[in-house]
C-alpha cells in the first residue's frame, strides 16, 4: 500500500514534483550592471529603505516598505523622470505566508526605463491610494479591491468595478473557485426571481459535454427534433428541414430550390 | 393618371384576397419582425453583417430597433454575463407580446467556452427563448434560416389575443 498524504493543502504546493526539476527562474542582475538604474536606486535608498533590488528582463525591481509608496511613487514621478504607472495590482500569496504582493509598474519615457516597486503587505491591510498622483490609479486599486479585496486608504472611490456592487467574494483570490461559489451560482437567479425560484429553474449544467438524448426538454437530436417535453423512444422518424410550409405561405412566393440561382463564386 | 396593375378579367374581377383572421395576423407578424439590437459579444458582429447589404435583413421585414418596446424578437447576440442578467430581464419585460427570443451562439445557449463565476450557464435561465441557435460564432446564413423558422413558428401559433404568455415561471 502507497503511504497516505494529506491532500488538503494543494494549493502550497505541486501535487507532484519530479525529485530533480528545478523551476525555472529568469536570471537576475545586479543594479550596478545599468548606469541607469544605478542612479536612480542611489536616488530612491538615499530617501527611503530600499529592502531588496535587482534587474530582471531590463526591468528595475525594487522592493520598499508599504508606508513609503505615496512618497516613493511622488519622488520618482517629480525628480526620476518615472512620469507613468503603466500597471499596478496584486498577487495572492495568502497560502504561503498570509499576505499579498503589491506592485507598480512605472515607465520613463526620457530614459526609456521601466521600473517596479513591490511591497508586501499582511493579509487584512489597505494600501496608500496613489490616485492623487496618478489618475490611472483611481480604476486599478478599485480592480484590485474588487479582485482580491485590498482597500486603498485615500480612494476617492473604493468600489467594485468589473463584478456587480452586491457581489460577495473576490474572485482573483486562488482560493476562490473557477465556477463560483454557491453565491455565484445563483447571484443572478436570486437576484431576478429571488431564492425560492432556486427549486423551480434548477442549478447551472456545468458539464460542456453532458448530451442527454432521451430529454427532450433540453436536447434536441439534429434531423429528430421533437416537440418540447415528448417523450423520446428512439423510434422517431426524421424531420425534414424545410424554411416554409408544405402548401406555401399566404401572400408570400414560395421559395423553390430548383429555380433558385446558387453562388458558388464568393468574389462575384 | 395613377397606372394601376389590377387585371379586372382574373379573380373575379377583384383585387382581393380572402383569408382568414389568424392568417392575416400571422402574416403580419412574420413578415415584419423587428428585432432589438443586443449585440453582447462577438456573436453580435455576425447579427451586424446580417442586417447589413450583403444578407440583408429587410428582406424579410426584420429591422432592428434600439428600444425594446418597438421590437418583437430579442436576439441575444454573445455572452450573457451575470452583472448584465438584471438588464436583459428587465429590457425582456419592456418588449410588448407577442414576443420572441432567438438565442443565438453557444454563449447565449449554454454560456459555451465560459465556464467562470461570471458567466450566465445560458440564458434560458433568465428569459424564455424560442430558438437556439448553434455556433461560435454562427455566420448571418444561420441567423437568416432561423428568423425563417421563427416566422414559421409565428405562423404555426394562433393570433388570438388569448394567447398564453411565456413566462419562465
Amino acid at each position: 500500500m502507497r503511504a497516505y498524504t494529506p491532500k488538503d493543502d494543494v494549493q502550497a504546493k505541486a501535487y507532484y514534483t519530479d525529485r530533480f526539476y528545478v523551476a525555472p527562474q529568469v536570471p537576475k542582475q545586479d543594479v550596478s550592471t545599468d548606469p541607469v538604474f544605478a542612479a536612480d536606486l542611489e536616488a530612491i535608498s538615499a530617501k527611503f529603505e530600499v529592502k531588496e533590488s535587482f534587474i530582471q528582463v531590463e526591468n528595475m525591481v525594487i522592493y520598499i516598505n508599504a508606508k513609503d509608496i505615496y512618497a516613493v511613487l511622488e519622488f520618482m514621478r517629480d525628480s526620476l523622470e518615472y512620469t507613468q504607472l503603466t500597471e499596478m495590482s496584486a498577487i495572492d500569496w495568502l497560502a504561503k505566508d498570509d499576505t499579498f504582493e503589491i506592485f507598480y509598474q512605472m515607465l520613463s519615457m526620457n530614459k526609456r526605463k521601466r521600473t517596479r516597486i513591490k511591497f508586501f503587505i499582511k493579509n487584512g491591510d489597505a494600501v496608500d491610494s496613489v490616485e492623487k498622483l496618478f489618475r490611472c490609479a483611481d480604476w486599478s486599486e478599485r480592480e484590485m479591491f474588487d479582485m482580491f479585496g485590498i482597500e486603498a486608504n485615500n480612494h476617492p472611490f473604493m468600489k467594485r468595478i468589473l463584478m456587480p456592487y452586491d457581489w460577495q467574494g473576490n474572485p482573483l483570490l486562488k482560493t476562490y473557485p473557477l465556477e463560483g461559489d454557491e453565491f455565484a451560482a445563483w447571484y443572478e437567479i436570486d437576484k431576478i426571481y429571488g431564492k425560492e425560484a432556486r427549486e423551480a429553474i434548477g442549478p447551472e449544467i456545468r458539464d460542456t459535454a453532458r448530451v442527454d438524448r432521451y430529454d427532450s426538454e433540453r436536447f434536441a437530436r439534429l434531423g429528430y427534433e421533437q416537440p418540447k417535453g415528448t417523450k423520446i423512444t428512439g423510434n422517431e422518424e426524421p424531420t425534414v428541414q424545410s424554411y416554409q410550409e408544405e402548401g406555401g405561405v399566404f401572400m408570400v412566393t414560395k421559395f423553390d430550390k430548383d429555380t433558385s440561382k446558387i453562388i458558388d463564386d464568393p468574389q462575384r | 393618371m395613377a397606372q394601376h396593375k389590377v387585371n379586372y378579367t382574373q379573380d373575379g374581377g377583384l383585387p382581393v384576397a380572402l383569408t382568414s383572421i389568424d392568417k392575416i395576423v400571422n402574416w403580419g407578424r412574420s413578415n415584419s419582425i423587428w428585432a432589438l439590437t443586443y449585440g453582447l459579444a462577438c456573436c453580435g458582429i455576425e447579427m451586424m453583417a446580417s442586417g447589413a447589404s450583403r444578407f440583408d435583413f429587410d428582406r424579410y421585414g426584420t429591422i432592428f430597433r434600439a428600444s425594446p418596446r418597438q421590437a418583437d424578437v430579442m436576439i441575444v447576440a454573445g455572452t450573457l454575463t451575470k452583472k448584465h442578467a438584471e438588464f436583459i430581464k428587465r429590457l425582456y419585460d419592456q418588449m410588448t407580446e407577442p414576443r420572441w427570443v432567438i438565442s443565438m451562439g453557444s454563449c447565449a445557449n449554454t454560456g459555451g467556452m465560459f465556464n467562470t463565476y461570471a458567466t450566465v450557464q445560458g440564458c434560458d435561465r433568465i428569459i424564455p427563448v424560442d430558438l437556439y441557435l448553434p455556433g461560435c460564432a454562427p455566420r448571418p446564413e444561420t441567423l437568416q434560416y432561423g428568423v425563417m423558422l421563427l416566422q414559421k413558428k409565428i405562423r404555426a401559433n394562433s393570433a388570438s389575443k388569448a394567447q398564453k404568455p411565456k413566462r419562465l415561471m
